[in-house]
């Protein structure tokens, strides 16, 4: 609690800190002040200004501190105690999400597909409140093929006709009609032929100047391979409930598919997929889901570790504008250091290529100048100043 | 002392002149020793490439063992072969460049093009560099007439790993090495440039040898084994073939064998060439010692974990180290390690005599290496090495002890050591300690710092190490000694804490009921190093008593204000506020612990936010260290005074409670035989997404599951808050109530990669069911509890589900260590700089302040900036 006298006079103070101090800590000083139970005095409001200062001064990064070694470490030992159980219900219970260490692995490979892809899609303002709108827009999304609704095909030979019976229950699963069906495969160019519905769940497609059973056989592979709807690589896509509005979770991601699709507020969809991320949304959107990802795979795993080591590690993958993974033919292969590669995997090639191409070592980084005997420029190591004592 | 640095290397190829001129010999013989076994010159163990023998002298440089670094002498071959190790990169040149003139098939503008792109920005940018050169070879490698010369070029095929043919209009012909030599050897200067080579220091003509370097023996010695006889190194078995087959060659063409003779013999030359520098090249047989062993030549010295890179040029064997097996010891500080006499007899630190220590280090030269403490080595001014084992009168020797020597002395305590255990994962896996040389024979450590270690005393061994050089000593001192490392980076709270026994105790001395006699409080503060006025006791009459809260007080800083939960505040015995019976909202104003507990919340290791992680940040590490030492004795003194078993009472629940759980369980199996019905009818709702099978084990497994969460909640209603057991769950100490009902009532579902158990026979798990049998307990559910033990059945279930976590373990283990290790590789090099940034060692910019506020997570408020809440609470807290 503050009085109104006291307010002004921390504005004043904050004010004052403008440059030594983060804005978000002050915001956050200026709240707490307010919310505080009791009432504070200008004593103890110079107090606490003051300690927030050297709070800060005090928190601050030294120089020389082994930052990458730290975040390496510090995002690696917990690895130890993670669960190598690959599925784990995540949100919905009828999806299976890949988590624990062998997530962790997939985003640091900077894998072209993650094992289990998935999105949270947002619906725009008219959409996300209703069930039945939301829902009328997942069942657009999911892939469907002909060959997913059908229940069996027969061949006839000797009227040169495709009998196709579909399966009741997988067309309610999918919405989709005899109709939509037929539509789709009108699309298709694959001869002169004609429609009959005997009944209900039955197409027959006779052909009229087909003359080779090959032909049928492909043609029978043709319509069954045909896309009804859907987005290419959307296996599934469920509704949930989140907060005070539907969204849409599908199984199977594709960011590029899915822009433009009315209803859908694709400022606000997330995937998990980290290459479709950077080729849709660019480096900076891949690196900020490197870093939500591997936070999110801590987190379930109950494991604390900060943030900023996080970033450390999405930073370093991404400084050169691609993602680059971690290890050997990524930011390790990339290292300029001969000795350094060297040490890390496929020792014999590094050397036979440096020696081929004249490659010099300069001794710059930590690895090789361990593989020497020199000291590092890390730490301690990284002072240059000598001291030459004069004796009195 | 002058230090040397390495700048630089630079990697290139010998050039044949090189190899000769940096030969003494050249080897012809193959045969190695003579009749009375001395080496023959001119063989691969002739004795000018240096000693190898403790005493000889070397003929060519006069140094003895140790001090010669050898000398290589020299094959000629009398065919060239090629080097199987860049036989890819000629393959590239042959086919990039003209059989007939050597150039770049590409036009001459077009090549000065390229070649003026490529010198602008070789150093530069050398990444994109090499797609200049990578796009020159593919663009040369596609024109079939050479615009130069105007030859017809003809298609180069190569058939690994080493044998190359030209597809020319009258057939495949073999291109020889000769061949390809003389090709190479037509490359211009400008050309090879843009080709990505070297063309000083590494000519492609090099790449074909005709001169093979031998390497010195001592990098090849041989070995005696028991019986005397002489066991040669792999490479020289190696070299011997080569020379041997090399010899044999010469003959044959002086001789004017067979077309086809030589050409076997030149292929088998061609063969121990390639597998003399590469024993593993896929499509040629591995070349095998006489035993069969494969020999290891000089790839696979360098490959891999063990090989020279990993094993021993990353990570060395060093001396000044021990290692044994750990123990615990409360009452050494947490910053001590006890190590056992005989090992600081071994150890020893260097300590140079000065005129204030010289009578110290005269007494510990005067006992010897054999009395501790003592000293191992004097280092006198002249630089000898004198050894007092061998030392006749140590005590005369004393006497000439003078300033300037150095006394390697023995480990005593006081010293600094770094105390280590694998695996080290993080950087506190290894911290200094100061040495207290203590009898036995295992390591002690305090069991405060049992975390950051990850250790128990179950057999686990640990490494000392002990600095040598004062920046060592000192850096130990200062930056890894256990105080500074309380706090971990990884999330910014203290790994160091209490637990077990050290929250129980101050639980129970703290809670509400405690209270102490002076006698009591007399016994507790026996172990304390604290000056302190007592106060009066909260209690005066019938009779004085203390409570827990007055002596715990006593240890808090004058100036803390804390409010908070502790760990007990859970269930129906959660406080919110400070107005609350169960004591568990814990209020310290002004240094006084006016209510609430302590435990894991408040003082338990790896609690971030708690009362412990203020104390180090406000108050310092000094100060904790003291914490730990005293407070957190006394705790344990109190619960020795208290006493804290656990008794078979403690989980056992009367037999109305048994009857009740027994009642849930009838019902839910009621429940799941009723699901399996229903399934069986095929009326079961599938749950979306999963098909009925799926459906129906997901229904089982929440039934199940609520009814051990039904027994759990029966149990937890009969058992004593107030027990043993429940203390230790309730305060974070040790097990959790989930364990205490599984010991009480029930175990529950047993389960294996996540599901019910079904394997093992087909169609059921054991043979004493019945195949398709599908019941709660035919897949693994354990009615019983721990207390009235397990049916033989339940136990086997039990067992199949713990083996699956041994499993799981050892596989976690093996690729999380791979995931670290090339997680420190590639951010190793990166360091924060005086501006605030982190850069690597390179000088790329990876953050331009680091994590965005410039704030390290050690130090910080478990990662805020600036806890502003709590800096409010430590200055208004106690009128609050």
């Amino acid at each position: 609690m503050l009085s109104e006298e006291m307010e002004k006079y921390l504005e004043e103070r904050i004010s004052q800190l403008r440059d030594q101090i983060p804005d978000t800590a002050l915001q956050k000083l200026k709240d707490s002040a307010k919310g505080y139970p009791v009432e504070l005095t200008k004593e103890e409001i110079d107090k606490i200004v003051e300690l927030v200062v050297e709070d800060y001064k005090n928190s601050l990064i030294n120089p020389g501190e082994a930052i990458g070694i730290v975040a390496a470490q510090s995002i690696g030992e917990p690895g130890t105690q993670m669960t190598l159980r690959t599925f784990h219900y995540a949100g919905v219970r009828e999806l299976n999400v890949t988590l624990g260490l062998p997530r962790l692995i997939e985003i640091v490979d900077a894998r072209k597909v993650p094992s289990t892809p998935m999105m949270t899609i947002y619906l725009e303002d008219e959409y996300k409140g209703s069930k039945e709108k939301a829902t009328e827009i997942a069942r657009k999304l999911e892939y469907t093929k002909v060959e997913n609704v059908v229940d069996y095909t027969n061949i006839d030979m000797a009227s040169m006709s495709i009998e196709i019976h579909f399966d009741g229950d997988m067309l309610r699963d999918k919405g989709v009609s005899i109709d939509d069906v037929e539509k789709a495969i009108k699309k298709l160019k694959i001869g002169e032929y004609t429609i009959d519905k005997p009944d209900e769940l039955t197409l027959v497609i006779t052909f009229s100047n087909l003359d080779n059973i090959t032909t049928l056989f492909k043609a029978r592979e043709r319509i069954l391979s045909t896309k009804i709807k859907g987005v290419k690589g959307i296996k599934r896509a469920i509704v949930k409930k989140s907060g005070d509005e539907y969204v849409i979770i599908t199984d199977g991601s594709n960011l590029e598919g899915i822009i433009g699709i009315k209803g859908i507020d694709f400022k606000r969809v997330e995937t998990n997929s980290l290459h479709e991320v950077e080729s849709v949304l660019g480096i900076e959107a891949a690196r900020e889901l490197i870093s939500r990802e591997i936070k999110k795979v801590l987190d379930d795993q109950g494991l604390d570790v900060d943030v900023r080591h996080i970033e450390l590690v999405s930073e370093i993958m991404t400084r050169t504008g691609e993602v680059r993974q971690i290890g050997r033919h990524g930011v390790t292969g990339e290292k300029t250091s001969v000795l350094a590669r060297a040490a890390f995997e496929v020792t014999v090639k590094h050397l036979l290529d440096a020696s081929a191409r004249g490659d010099v070592e300069e001794f710059k980084g930590v690895v090789e100048n361990i593989i020497i005997g020199q000291p590092i420029k890390l730490g301690t190591g990284m002072v240059e100043l000598l001291m030459t004592p004069t004796s009195r | 002392m002058s230090e040397k640095v390495i700048k630089g290397i630079k990697f290139g190829i010998l050039s044949p002149d090189e190899i000769r001129r940096m030969s003494v010999t050249a080897i012809i013989t193959p045969d190695v020793y003579d009749e009375d076994g001395t080496p023959i010159e001119g063989s691969v163990m002739d004795p000018r490439l240096g000693v190898i023998e403790p005493g000889q002298r070397c003929p060519t440089c006069g140094n003895v063992i140790g001090s010669c670094p050898g000398h290589f002498g020299h094959i000629e071959l009398v065919r060239p072969v090629l080097h199987v190790g860049y036989v890819k990169h000629v393959y590239d040149l042959l086919r990039a460049t003209c059989r007939r003139c050597g150039r770049i098939k590409l036009g001459e503008e077009e090549l000065e093009r390229y070649y003026k792109i490529y010198s602008a920005i070789k150093n530069r940018w050398p990444s994109a560099a090499k797609r200049v050169i990578e796009y020159v070879k593919r663009a040369s490698m596609k024109n079939a007439i050479c615009p130069h010369c105007g030859e017809k070029q003809f298609k180069i095929k190569l058939e690994k790993p080493y044998n190359f043919y030209e597809e020319r209009k009258e057939g495949v012909i073999r291109l020889t090495p000769s061949d390809i030599r003389d090709r190479l050897e037509k490359i211009p200067d400008q050309d090879i440039e843009l080709l990505g080579y070297d063309k000083e220091h590494s000519r492609p003509e090099w790449m074909v040898l005709t001169v093979l370097p031998v390497p010195p023996i001592t990098i090849r010695p041989s070995i005696m084994i028991e019986s005397g006889i002489r066991a040669e190194d792999d490479l020289t078995h190696k070299l011997v073939d080569i020379v041997r087959i090399n010899e044999r060659l010469r003959e044959s063409i002086d001789a004017g064998a067979p077309q086809l003779i030589v050409e076997d013999l030149w292929d088998l030359l061609q063969y121990h060439v390639a597998t003399y520098f590469d024993n593993e090249i896929p499509g040629l047989p591995t070349s095998k010692h006489r035993s069969g062993r494969p020999l290891r030549t000089l790839a696979q010295r360098l490959k891999g974990k063990e090989g020279r890179f990993r094993g021993n040029l990353s990570g060395k064997r060093v001396d000044f180290s021990s290692r044994t097996v750990i123990s615990p010891d409360p009452n050494i500080s947490i910053d001590e390690v006890g190590v056992p006499v005989d090992i600081a007899k071994i150890l020893t630190v260097p300590e140079k005599v000065t005129k204030w220590n010289i009578d110290k280090l005269r007494e510990l030269v005067i006992n010897g290496p054999e009395k501790w403490p003592g000293a191992n080595y004097v280092i006198r001014n002249d630089g000898r090495r004198i050894d007092l084992r061998y030392v006749k009168d140590r005590k005369e020797f004393a006497s000439t002890l003078a300033p300037g020597f150095i006394v390697e002395r023995h480990l005593m305590d006081g010293d600094i050591a770094i105390f280590n255990r694998q695996p080290s994962l993080h950087r506190i896996s290894m911290m200094g300690h100061k040495v207290r040389v203590l009898p036995g024979r295992t390591f002690r450590l305090n069991l405060l710092v049992c975390p950051p270690y990850n250790a128990d005393f179950d057999g686990d061994e640990m490494n000392l190490h002990v600095p040598q050089s004062e920046e060592a000593i000192s850096e130990a001192r200062e930056i890894m000694i256990v105080h500074r490392n309380i706090l971990t980076p990884r999330y910014g709270g203290p790994i160091i804490g209490s637990a077990q026994d050290y929250i129980s105790g101050a639980y129970l001395l703290t809670v509400k009921s405690t209270v102490l006699t002076e006698e009591e409080v007399q016994i507790i503060l026996g172990v304390v190093d604290l000056q302190k006025e007592l106060g009066e006791p909260a209690i005066l009459a019938p009779k004085r008593l203390y409570t827990g809260k007055q002596i715990v007080s006593l240890f808090i800083p004058e100036d803390f204000n804390f409010h908070g939960q502790a760990n007990i505040s859970s269930g129906v015995r959660v406080c919110k506020d400070e107005d609350c019976p169960h004591d568990s909202y814990i209020v310290i104003k002004k240094g006084k612990l006016l209510e609430g507990v302590f435990d894991k919340k408040a003082i338990g290791n790896q609690q971030p936010e708690s009362i412990l992680h203020w104390l180090v940040r406000e108050y310092g590490e000094d100060y904790v260290l003291w914490l730990m030492d005293n407070l957190f004795k006394a705790f344990i003194r109190y619960i020795e005074l208290h006493g804290l078993t656990m008794t078979l009472d403690d989980v056992t629940i009367p037999k109305e409670a048994i009857d009740k759980i027994a009642e849930k369980a009838k019902e839910a199996n009621k429940e799941v035989l009723e699901l399996i019905e229903k399934y069986n009818r095929r009326e079961l709702e599938p749950l979306p997404g999963r098909n009925l099978e799926e459906s129906l084990e997901n229904y089982i497994l929440d039934a199940l599951d609520k009814l051990r969460n039904a027994s759990g909640e029966i149990a937890t209603m009969y058992l004593d808050p107030f027990n043993n057991a429940y203390i230790m769950a309730r305060t974070g100490a040790r097990g959790s109530v989930l364990n205490i009902t599984q010991m009480a009532a029930m175990l529950g579902q047993q389960s294996v990669r996540g599901e019910r158990i079904y394997r093992g026979y087909s169609k059921r798990t054991l043979p004493h069911f019945k195949p398709g049998d599908i019941s709660p307990e035919a897949r693994g559910f354990v009615y019983s509890s721990f207390r009235r033990g397990l049916s033989p059945i339940e136990t086997f279930f039990h067992a199949a589900a713990g083996r699956e976590g041994l499993v799981d373990t050892a596989v976690r283990t093996s690729q999380s260590g791979y995931m670290q290790r090339r997680l420190i590789n590639a951010l190793a090099d990166l360091r924060a700089e005086y501006d605030g940034s982190v850069r690597t060692l390179y000088g790329e910019v990876i953050q331009t302040l680091y994590g965005g506020d410039g704030v390290h997570p050690m130090y910080s408020a478990h990662g805020k900036t600036v806890d502003v809440d709590r800096i409010i609470e430590r200055v208004a807290g106690w009128r609050r």
